[in-house]
């Protein structure tokens, strides 16, 4: 009998620039780019950025970092959301890697509320992958948006300890639509990363 | 078709923290995963079709004036769920070294040539079936600073969507019985003898194309169990 166990990961390693995120700068065209904004999309278009750092606050120059997210409305641009109404072009995918100095950046909309599996809304959020050079497995984590007022009853929120909730959501500059969220891959305020 | 995603089946990854891979030690989490209830959010995830892919992507030899050097190799297989169905458009990219084990990338700068013929990227999407192909060359052995005398076994970097965002993986495909085995840290980081084994691939004598190509088969498993399974299935 065939053993259909699943294909083990391994790290992306420290040279995927040139086929995953070239943007330019390598013979190759990019599949993706660190926007999720189309022609048509609705909402609020927000910049979110950071820096990614390992455990010794080493800035962590060769992530890679993906976004999931719905759209304004809460849906999510796949079939099988059965909810979700025909929605242009709007892909809720994006992927960036991190610079020289670990910053990286997403130009996308803030999404709408989703339902948990209960029906019940979460407050708004961004599932995020992180990859990296020493991460044999990519991790997974979210974006909340420091002033939802949502988050006090999201229920992903209430399962991770009061106080290490920060380290999930970005913060507003004042006046300017951009967040900031660094990631810790690691120490004493390390991002909280999910079991999934 | 529904899908669940059992988180046990991730015991087959390696776990964050595998001190013989350096790297690994200021980059592993050092508190436990929060495990946490799949929502929408974890249940759907990126639907990306041909148009993300163009004519000629899959095949690497091809992308500059003149043609590789090196040992010019088939890679294809299926891409399947945990019950061993075909995954279909699936958006399959890779990455890898050159025939002399030397990267494109600004960062490999160990003393082995470029060749101007090869980037050494490619892209393609799975077909109704799951099915994926690429034409390329058989990348080298490389040096690296993990310890002394450290050699990468031959790989193919893959990076794979599947049906969710949870089931995204990106790994490595080695080739058979490859000498480095033993000695390579991360090839060893996943600790099941039997899930090693599902990252190299097999000699495809039967595929292989007379005159001109090798052929390696390698099957790609991603998570995913259908919801409501038949009974006798």
């Amino acid at each position: 009998m065939q053993d259909y166990g699943i294909t083990p990961s391994q790290t992306v390693g420290p040279f995927f620039k040139y086929g995953l995120t070239p943007t330019g700068e390598y013979a190759w065209n990019d599949a993706f780019t660190n926007s999720t904004l189309t022609p048509d999309v609705t909402g609020d278009r927000v910049r979110i950025e950071g820096r990614v750092f390992d455990g010794d606050g080493v800035a962590v120059p060769d992530a890679m970092l993906e976004i999931w997210q719905a759209d304004a409305q809460g849906r999510f641009a796949d079939p099988q959301d059965k909810r979700a109404l025909p929605n242009a072009s709007f892909r809720g995918f994006a992927r960036c890697g991190t610079d020289k100095d670990g910053n990286y950046s997403f130009e996308t909309i803030k999404p709408g509320a989703v339902p948990d599996p209960d029906g019940k809304p979460q407050a708004p959020h961004i599932v995020l992958a992180v990859f990296a050079r020493g991460m044999l497995r990519h991790l997974y984590t979210r974006i909340y948006f420091g002033d939802e007022a949502g988050n006090a009853t999201d229920p992903v929120l209430a399962v991770v300890p009061a106080d290490r909730r920060a380290t999930l959501t970005a913060e507003r500059e004042a006046g300017k639509p951009v967040y900031r969220l660094d990631l810790r891959l690691q120490g004493d305020n390390e991002t909280v990363f999910f079991d999934v | 078709m529904t899908f669940i995603y059992p988180v046990d089946s991730n015991t087959a990854h390696p776990l964050p923290l595998s001190p013989e891979y350096k790297s690994s030690i200021k980059r592993a989490p050092n508190k436990p995963l929060i495990p946490m209830r799949h929502t929408l959010s974890e249940l759907t995830g990126p639907v990306y079709g041909h148009e993300t892919v163009r004519e000629g992507d899959n095949d690497l030899t091809t992308q500059h004036t003149g043609e590789p050097l090196g040992e010019r190799i088939i890679v294809h297989g299926h891409v399947r769920d945990e019950d061993g169905r075909g995954v279909p458009n699936s958006l399959v990219e890779i990455w890898q070294a050159n025939s002399c084990g030397r990267y494109v990338h600004v960062r490999d700068q160990h003393p082995a040539p470029l060749d101007p013929n090869f980037t050494g990227a490619g892209r393609t999407v799975s077909d109704a079936s799951g099915y994926y192909r690429f034409v390329t060359i058989k990348p080298g052995a490389y040096p690296w600073g993990n310890h002394h005398n450290a050699w990468r076994p031959a790989h193919i970097h893959l990076s794979v969507f599947g049906h969710s965002f949870v089931t995204r993986l990106v790994t490595q495909m080695y080739f058979p019985a490859d000498p480095l085995f033993p000695f390579d840290p991360i090839f060893n980081s996943v600790p099941d003898e039997k899930a090693r084994a599902r990252m190299v691939s097999s000699f495809d004598l039967e595929n292989t194309q007379p005159e001109w190509a090798l052929c390696y088969r390698f099957d790609i498993v991603l998570r995913g169990k259908n919801a409501t399974p038949m009974e006798n299935h």
